[in-house]
């Protein structure tokens, strides 16, 4: 058993750190682009004070476009694109762009719902305080929802860790990938258990990590 | 100092329009205390709304100091804001800031620097007794306390005008009675104008100069505090001023009476007692009284007088009618049904 693991122990590192690439790009972008697109949600809704429906509307429907298409599917229509963008459909690296696309907009919605948790009146004081939209933004809505962002994070990183398992089966690489080839076509029960166990810990560790920050930024 | 000229405020909803404020004409004098008192539902926050326009009027005007705000650029409308302070039944604070970052972000709104801030902020929370707590949360305060510091995130930028929507209706008797007083301070040393709207006439009373009655989006009745209290014209008015002067008698107490029970309202300078002993010494009757009490509104006291005269009925009629001559005087059915003017049928 103990020599079953040594042999493993490459392919397992590489196959961790492959998922990790995944997640992370797939964080990073979900942070860059989802965090805004989920705030401009919010502020452009009815009776918010950068209240547009066209914008609204419009982003709404986008964001629950990509929302709708299974991931596998978005992962395969996405090839072209991906192509375009990595010059290459396979590895962690490519698999990442079909994630942060699917990351984008769940995140904003998660974005959006931890705003919608403020109590209207707080940003009505500080439209009658004269602040602009982008003060209000920044120094009310972004504190008051820095925990809901958090717990955002961590919820859209276990997500990811799923999703990568399907990148992992057509070409991304990563403990999903490793599980598929080993544990399902060759019947490889070690290996089943063996990347079960690490998506089990990488889950629990990142969940625990995402509430201790949680409650450490909560203020108040 | 405010003007409002023929201001209506239409909500649309899916499938209806809702009347918030209906063609309101109203002025706010520069260094008085307005109030404007309606039951639930009658528009005073979609009228208190429309002064800093966080409510856009459908139609009507809105100066503040010569501008009119509707004419504004949002950027324009914004330094207006500056100008209009306003604090909420709610008291709206970041839970996320402490309570001197509350009040700085005030003050960051309009720009100020860094130092200043914390330094203005500082002074604030003295201003309104809350130094202490100057880095605590808002979460760790009581609710008079957290209003203390809206109030001190209102008046961060020296504004011309406080609105002040329902300030004390979510706090005890006491704590009103603290925040009222802290408002009167800041209207006599800062010169501050104030309209606040409330469902309570106790608050009116004690602290506005002038008010106004509000009913299903209009103004029904407007004027000096002490005038409105006791001279009433509106039915509604009668009924919001009921709250405050209102008095019962038992119903056996008049029932068993044999004499004549009559009300007597005494307005300003005129001293209650002085007239009634006059009365006493002149004619040939008798009193008993059954109810007395003395309101100050504006420092001018309102008495109110329910004496019983025994004595015969010639002589009571004289008697009431010279006391007629100088108060407002009312005589009380004996079955305790339809009474006093002041407070109605109960
Ligand atoms: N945003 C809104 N959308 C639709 N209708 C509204 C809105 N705000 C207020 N109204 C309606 O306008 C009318 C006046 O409401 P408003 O809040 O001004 O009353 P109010 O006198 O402040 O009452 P309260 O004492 O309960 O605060 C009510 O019938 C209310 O339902
Ligand atoms: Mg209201």
């Amino acid at each position: 058993m103990m020599d079953q693991f040594i042999t493993l122990l490459p392919e397992l590192n590489k196959s961790f750190l492959e998922t990790l690439i995944m997640v992370a790009i797939g964080l990073g972008v979900a942070l860059v682009a989802g965090l805004p697109l989920g705030l401009l949600l919010f502020v452009t809704d009815r009776g918010l004070f950068l209240e547009n429906k066209v914008v609204k509307s419009v982003t709404g429907i986008i964001v629950n476009l990509v929302r709708s298409v299974p991931f596998i599917i978005l992962l395969v229509f996405l090839f072209p694109f991906t192509n375009f963008l990595v010059g290459s459909t396979t590895g962690p690296v490519a698999a990442s762009v079909a994630l942060s696309v699917a990351a984008i907009p769940f995140y904003a919605r998660i974005v959006e719902s931890s705003a919608r948790d403020i109590d209207r009146g707080v940003i009505e004081a500080a439209i009658a305080c004269g602040a602009s939209p982008w003060l209000i933004i920044k120094d009310i809505i972004f504190p008051e929802i820095k925990p809901g962002l958090i717990s955002g994070l961590t919820i859209t990183a276990i997500s990811l860790i799923g999703y990568s398992a399907m990148a992992g089966a057509i070409g991304g690489g990563g403990i999903g990938d490793l599980a598929i080839r080993y544990g399902y076509y060759r019947y490889d029960n070690f290996v089943m258990f063996t990347t079960v166990i690490i998506l089990i810990v990488m889950v629990q560790v990142i969940q625990y990590a995402g509430d201790f920050l949680a409650k450490y930024v909560k203020k108040g | 100092m405010i003007s409002i000229e023929q201001l209506s405020k239409v909500y649309q909803t899916k499938d209806r329009k809702i009347i918030g404020v209906d063609d309101v004409t109203m002025s706010v004098e520069q260094g008085e205390i307005f109030g404007i008192v309606g039951y639930s539902g009658a528009g005073k926050s979609s009228l208190l709304r429309c002064m800093n326009i966080l409510e856009r009027p459908t139609s009507g005007k809105v100066v503040l100091d010569g501008t009119d705000l509707l004419s504004l650029s949002p950027k324009e409308l914004r330094t207006a804001r500056q100008s209009i302070g306003m604090i909420f039944q709610g008291f709206h604070l970041a839970m996320s800031k402490t309570v001197l970052e509350n009040v700085a972000f005030a003050l960051k709104a309009s720009k100020v620097g860094r130092v200043e801030r914390r330094r203005r902020a500082l002074e604030l929370l003295d201003l309104v007794g809350l130094s202490d707590k100057a880095d605590q949360y808002p979460a760790q305060l009581s609710g008079g306390q957290k209003q203390r510091v809206s109030i001190a995130r209102s008046l961060a930028n020296d504004p011309k005008v406080l609105l002040c929507d329902e300030a004390t209706s979510a706090l005890d008797p006491n704590t009103t009675q603290s925040i009222l007083k802290l408002l009167k301070k800041i209207n006599r040393e800062l010169g501050l104008t104030i309209v606040l709207i409330t469902h309570e006439m106790e608050v009116v009373k004690e602290i506005c100069d002038r008010c106004a009655v509000m009913e299903e989006g209009r103004i029904v009745e407007e004027g000096e505090t002490y005038h409105m209290f006791a001279h009433p014209q509106n039915d509604l008015t009668k009924r919001f001023i009921q709250t405050v002067l209102d008095f019962n008698l038992p119903k056996e107490l008049l029932e068993k009476s044999k004499g004549t029970i009559v009300h007597m309202k005494f307005t300003g300078e005129l001293a209650g007692e002085s007239i009634v002993s006059d009365l006493l010494k002149n004619y040939e009757v008798s009193g008993n009284i059954l109810h007395g009490k003395v309101d100050y509104i504006q420092n001018k006291a309102l008495g109110t007088f329910v004496i019983e005269l025994t004595g015969e009925d010639a002589e009571v009629q004289r008697a009431i009618e010279h006391v007629r001559q100088k108060v407002e005087v009312e005589v009380l059915p004996h079955d305790g049904s339809v009474h006093h003017s002041v407070a109605g049928a109960e």
